[in-house]
Order: structure tokens, then C-alpha cells, then sequence
């Protein structure tokens, strides 16, 4: 199992929750201080550099035009970690590939920071949740096709090595495509993908040889999810996936007591709490599936993960494994439980920052983590030797 | 600009009062394959024909204005693709399509001198066929057309009734709110609700971006050369009533009415005042 830091450089001096309609797309800047802000950005990335040095791994995101998340591009965080940490893999979770003008730019910034980093970069690549729709003017009929048609094509261009080729495929055109550098990492650095309720896409992710993650997913969603995938690839006669092509985001505190990690994970919490939004901007036609808007119309599905889970108690959030945390052993415990419900995945990617959270109470927290979780579970779970779409699976011989 | 001051217009059925109205079940159904669509149109009445194009909502399947239309025309109202049985194949991404396939359908029946009655994205249809054919063009009545840009890059011309909340946006397009006939879908059943999510994201698909309109479109209107009627509800709050100025002003051959108490949708607020302006029109 491989273990992740997270936090989403959340701006958490919001004005009071009537006062405004919506972290996302319309709250304005001037609710941003960049004198507070600057400072916040240094604090988040000073948790990365942290984590290198406890021998966690480091995730970054992206959204746009929110206060949710202050990285408005992951690449920015991404190469300053590929410098400032030593040891750490660094992964992006991910590009929103189907939203950017140009996916051959991404494919060249993630080739330069794979090589800047010495191969430690892990290359996620997502939809986007629906509100960044609204930022990019993607078309939200089309994301998911542009999603697959723009990672297709980053991986050719990563891998070919003899010269330009062209492309003038549905959604991208392209008269000459010859990236430098190539990848540090050969073929390619791991490609990751995340998802929600598709088991279609998960099964495209995993069946390439790539790695899906889910976040914030309760444990019977979340086993649903993997091992449908995994029942797919059987049906299709494919080998059993490695645990390590599947990972997972729950929000994570660690407390010397369970009175300490109660009053951290509150504060882990604010991301789940502080997420007000419009409900138009979740739904534009399109971007979910027809028969779930269809739901959303008539008032026969309402709100979502969001809502639901915000209006239950922390307690839920243990019992799901949404929220983990505890003492060390009992989140070892907790993890351990979370990895046979679910029938095994190979990446934990803990959320143990969010909201106004400190830096010294996080530094604790991760360290606790670290140091006393991490030891004891190292070795849970199946990791993939090979590269490439899922081999067939081997015909047994008849007894 | 033609009055509208509610005297009895009846030639073409648009009195109040009406007791007998006729069924739509009289209407006939046929699938037609244009291109690589299935196109479900459906027919009604006798007489000249008139191509009826229905906006973003469909509301024109629903309302009477087929019904009123068929007393004098033989009318023609194909459903858009992603509407009814209509199939929306993965070639059509645009309106402009969709304008293509429609010059295919006049074809397909070998309709002439077509009065062409569209509203909203049915508007911008008519708009597009005409530019591209309008030999074959009567007339056409525009009803809070989009479709066009006029202002500059900062200018939203056309209202984003993806953006806001719900009630605004219904707000915007209805005088009064209460006359969106899909202002409450929660007593659809889910067959409904999916024909509805389905209009919906065929809408997407085609006007997301850019949004509503079709850059190109603003130089091709010299081409409309058919004597058109300009819809406008004077309290539009999609495309205020100076997008329908600025539309006429564009336009060769052109009237202008001026509905009172209608958004954006005058013929669904106020059909009679809507059918005395167009029988006005339609009669010169």
C-alpha cells in the first residue's frame, strides 16, 4: 500500500453562509486576501514538503474559480514539489484534460516535471466535476469522450520516439505532434484516473493498465465499484487486477487519543461541511447521466453525495470509512477492515488537511500517521509488476 | 411595427373562446430517415404548408398553436433531434446541422412557398435555413429568435439559463412564472422526466458553444430575403426587447410586433395577442 498526503489549499475566511450563495463560480475575489492568501499557499506547500520527509507520497488537485481549492492549476504545486521533495512520488489527480485548450501542453509539462522529479511523477487525468464546466465552457455532452481521446493521445505522444505524427481526431486537431522531452519514466509515468458512479470508465482506467481512484465513497459504494470492475475483467477473461490499480481519498486524523483525533478530524471535516453550492451548477444537461437528470428534474433525486452526508453525524463517517480516524492502532484497524470490504485496493490518499486547520496540528496529525499507522499496514495488498492493458488471464490446466 | 390592441382577430382561429377545439389526435405521425437521423414530424390540417420549429423546451409540441395553425395551413412539425422519437446521432453537433437537415425534410415532402413559424432556438433554425435556402420561403414569423450576436465580446447578448437558479431563469424567460409549462416536474413520471432530460441535453449539445448562437450567422442575414414578422415580448429577459430591434434592423423585409405582458415565449403567455399580430402578418 502506498500512502498519500492530500489537502485542497481550501481559502477558508469565508463571509457568513447567508451572505453568499455559492463557494464556487460567483463568489468574488475580493473575499480573497493575498496577504493571508500567500501565506496559506506557503503553509500547504510546507505540508508536502513534510510529507516527504515522513516518507508519505504528495497528491495535488485542480478546480477553477472557487474557494474550495486555491490551485486553479495543479502543475504549479506539482513543479515545485518535483524540486522540493527528495523522496515522495508526486501525483496530480488530476489534469483536467477534457477542460484544457490544449492536451499536447499538458502532455509536455507533465513529460518535463516526470524528468525535473527523477520519474517520481504519477499522471492523473480527470472529467472535472461539473462546476468547472461553467469556468472552461466545455461542452458537457462531451467531456467524457474528450477525456479518453485526450489521454489516448497524450500516451502516443509520450511514447513515440521517431518524429512527428498528426491527429485530426473528433474533438482535437493536431497537424504536428513530436513532444520533447520524453518521460523520465519509460514507457510512460502511471496513468490514474478518478470516477464516480461509471463503472464503464472505471473498467477503460483499469483494463489500460491504469490505476482508479474514488473519493470520499462510502464502503459499499466504494465495493460495489471495485469489485464490479474486477467482475468485469474476469468476464472478459482478463487477469485479476492488482490492488495497486485502485486507491482510494477518505478524509484522515490521528490523535494520541481518540478525543485528540475526534477534534481533528472536526476540523478535517470543514471540506465536507463547507461546500455550498447552487444547484443548477452540479446538473448542467448533460454531464450526468440522462436517467439521473431525469431524477434531478423531477425532484425524485435531490442534492447528492454532498448533501446526504453532510447532515449525518461523524460516527456515519467512521462507519463508511469516509472519515477515518482514531488512535494509530485504530486507524490501522480502521484501514485494515476498509481494505478486505472493499476486496482490496493499493493507495490510500488521506485528506488530513482542510479548512482553517494549522499547520502544527496537521504536522502532528500526518506524523502520527506516518509514523505509527503507516508501519503497520505497508504491506496490505497485491502491487502490479507488469505494464499495459490487463493481460488475458492464464487458462488453468485441467486437473 | 404592426398593432396589437386585442381586437377579434378570428380568421385564423385565435378567439378565446374556441369550445370545439379539434383533437390532435387527427395529427399524423411518420418517421423520417434524413441523413443519419430518425426524424419523427408530425402533420396537420390542409392547405399552404408551414414548417413549425419548436425552441429549446418543446413547448410548441405541446400548446394548441399546432391546432389553431391547422384551421388554415397544412402544417409540418418535425421534432428536433434528442426530441421525441427523434434519434440524435453523433454527426450532429450544431444547429447548423440541424438547418441542413431541415432544407432535407422540404426536400423530402417538396414543399414551396413555406411559411416558416419558429420560436427560439426554432427561430435561430429558421433563420439558418433561410440564409441557406430561401427560395422556397413564403414567409416566417420569428417569436424571441436567438441565434445571432450583435454586441461585442462583453456583451451577453443572450441570458445563460444555465448559470442561474431555476426561478430566475424562469423569471427571465415567463412574464409569469406560472405559465412555464414545465414549472413543476414533480409530479412527471419518470418516462416524462426522461423525455424532458433528453430535450434538454440535445440543447446542450448544440448551443453550449457557442452559446446560443452562431457566429457566422450575423453577415448571412442579407440573405433572408422572405418578408418576416419579429416576435417580441416586451419583457423578454433572455433577449431583451433591443436583440429583437437589432434583429429587425438586420432583416430586409420586416415587421415587428411588440406582445405586452410575454417574456420570452409570447406565444405560450399570450396566444391571442400572438395570433392577431400573426394573422395580421399572414393576411397582408
Amino acid at each position: 500500500m502506498k500512502f498519500y498526503h492530500f489537502t485542497e489549499f481550501a481559502w477558508p475566511h469565508l463571509p457568513p453562509e447567508d451572505e453568499y450563495t455559492s463557494m464556487r463560480l460567483n463568489l468574488p475575489s475580493s473575499v480573497y486576501d493575498p496577504k493571508i492568501g500567500a501565506d496559506l499557499y506557503n503553509m500547504c506547500l510546507d505540508q508536502y514538503v513534510l510529507a516527504d520527509e515522513l516518507g508519505l507520497n504528495c497528491m495535488v488537485n485542480e478546480h477553477h474559480q472557487t474557494a474550495t481549492c486555491l490551485n486553479s492549476s495543479g502543475v504549479v504545486p506539482l513543479s515545485i514539489l518535483a524540486r522540493q521533495t527528495k523522496n515522495a512520488r508526486i501525483l496530480i489527480l488530476g489534469n483536467p484534460v477534457a477542460n484544457l485548450a490544449d492536451p499536447i501542453r499538458c502532455a509536455e509539462e507533465m513529460a518535463m516535471i516526470d524528468n525535473i522529479s527523477y520519474g517520481r511523477l504519477d499522471c492523473g487525468f480527470v472529467r472535472g466535476v461539473p462546476y468547472e464546466l461553467f469556468a472552461s465552457n466545455r461542452n458537457p455532452t462531451e467531456t467524457a469522450e474528450r477525456l479518453w481521446d485526450s489521454i489516448d493521445l497524450i500516451v502516443k505522444a509520450w511514447t513515440t520516439h521517431d518524429g512527428p505524427f498528426n491527429y485530426e481526431g473528433k474533438w482535437i486537431h493536431k497537424r504536428h505532434v513530436n513532444v520533447w522531452p520524453r518521460p523520465y519514466q519509460q514507457p510512460h509515468p502511471p496513468v490514474w484516473t478518478t470516477g464516480g458512479s461509471d463503472l464503464n470508465h472505471a473498467c477503460q482506467t483499469v483494463t489500460r493498465g491504469f490505476t482508479f481512484a474514488m473519493f470520499l465513497t462510502p464502503v459499499d459504494k466504494l465495493a460495489a465499484m471495485f469489485n464490479g470492475v474486477r467482475a468485469w475483467c474476469k468476464a472478459q477473461g482478463l487477469q485479476r487486477p492488482a490492488d495497486s490499480q485502485f486507491a482510494f481519498m477518505p478524509l484522515v486524523a490521528v490523535g494520541e487519543t481518540e478525543k485528540e483525533a475526534l477534534e481533528v478530524i472536526e476540523r478535517v471535516f470543514w471540506y465536507v461541511t463547507n461546500n455550498k453550492a447552487e444547484p443548477q451548477h452540479r446538473a448542467p444537461p448533460g454531464y450526468v447521466e440522462t436517467s439521473l437528470y431525469a431524477d434531478f428534474l423531477s425532484g425524485r433525486f435531490t442534492g447528492g453525495r454532498t448533501d446526504a452526508i453532510r447532515q449525518k453525524g461523524m460516527e456515519y463517517f467512521r462507519e463508511n470509512h469516509v472519515a477515518i480516524y482514531g488512535t494509530p492502532d485504530n486507524v490501522a484497524n480502521q484501514l485494515r477492515a476498509l481494505h478486505k470490504k472493499v476486496g482490496g485496493f493499493g493507495h490510500l490518499i488521506a485528506m488530513l488537511h482542510a479548512g482553517d486547520m494549522e499547520f502544527d496540528m496537521t504536522a502532528k496529525s500526518m506524523s502520527l500517521f506516518a509514523e505509527k499507522v503507516v508501519p503497520q499496514i505497508r504491506n496490505l495488498g497485491t502491487v502490479r509488476k507488469g505494464f499495459g492493458p490487463l493481460p488475458k488471464a492464464r487458462k488453468r490446466k485441467a486437473a | 411595427m404592426c398593432g396589437v390592441d386585442g381586437k377579434a382577430a378570428a380568421t385564423y382561429g385565435w378567439e378565446k373562446e374556441k369550445p370545439e377545439m379539434p383533437k390532435r389526435s387527427r395529427s399524423k405521425t411518420e418517421i423520417l430517415k434524413l441523413q443519419q437521423a430518425r426524424i419523427e414530424v408530425e402533420r396537420l390540417g390542409k392547405g399552404p404548408p408551414l414548417l413549425l420549429l419548436h425552441g429549446e423546451d418543446g413547448y410548441e409540441l405541446n400548446a394548441d398553436l399546432m391546432e389553431r395553425l391547422s384551421s388554415r395551413f397544412e402544417v409540418f412539425l418535425p421534432r428536433m433531434p434528442g426530441f421525441g422519437k427523434s434519434t440524435l446521432p453523433d454527426t450532429i453537433r450544431k444547429i447548423d446541422d440541424i438547418a441542413y437537415l431541415w432544407l432535407d425534410l422540404l426536400d423530402h415532402y417538396k414543399l414551396q412557398k413555406v411559411t416558416v413559424l419558429g420560436a427560439s432556438v426554432g427561430a435561430w433554425l429558421a433563420l439558418e435555413i433561410a440564409t441557406k435556402n430561401c427560395g422556397r420561403i413564403k414567409k416566417m414569423v420569428l417569436a424571441g429568435a436567438v441565434g445571432v450576436k450583435f454586441g461585442g465580446a462583453y456583451d451577453r447578448d443572450i441570458a445563460d439559463i444555465y448559470f442561474h437558479a431555476a426561478d430566475r431563469v424562469r423569471a427571465m424567460r415567463f412574464y409569469d412564472p406560472a405559465k412555464d409549462p414545465q414549472a413543476d416536474m414533480t409530479g412527471y413520471t419518470k418516462a416524462q422526466a426522461l423525455a424532458v432530460a433528453r430535450q434538454r441535453e440535445a440543447t446542450v449539445k448544440l448551443c453550449w458553444e457557442p452559446y446560443m448562437h452562431n457566429p457566422a450567422l450575423r453577415q448571412r442575414l442579407n440573405r433572408v430575403t422572405s418578408p418576416t414578422l419579429v416576435v417580441w415580448g416586451t419583457k423578454d429577459g433572455v433577449t431583451p426587447p433591443k436583440y429583437g430591434r437589432a434583429l429587425a434592423r438586420a432583416l430586409q423585409d420586416v415587421t415587428v410586433a411588440a406582445i405586452p405582458r410575454a417574456a420570452h415565449f409570447p406565444h405560450i403567455e399570450q396566444p391571442e395577442l400572438f395570433g392577431q399580430a400573426l394573422d395580421s402578418f399572414l393576411s397582408d
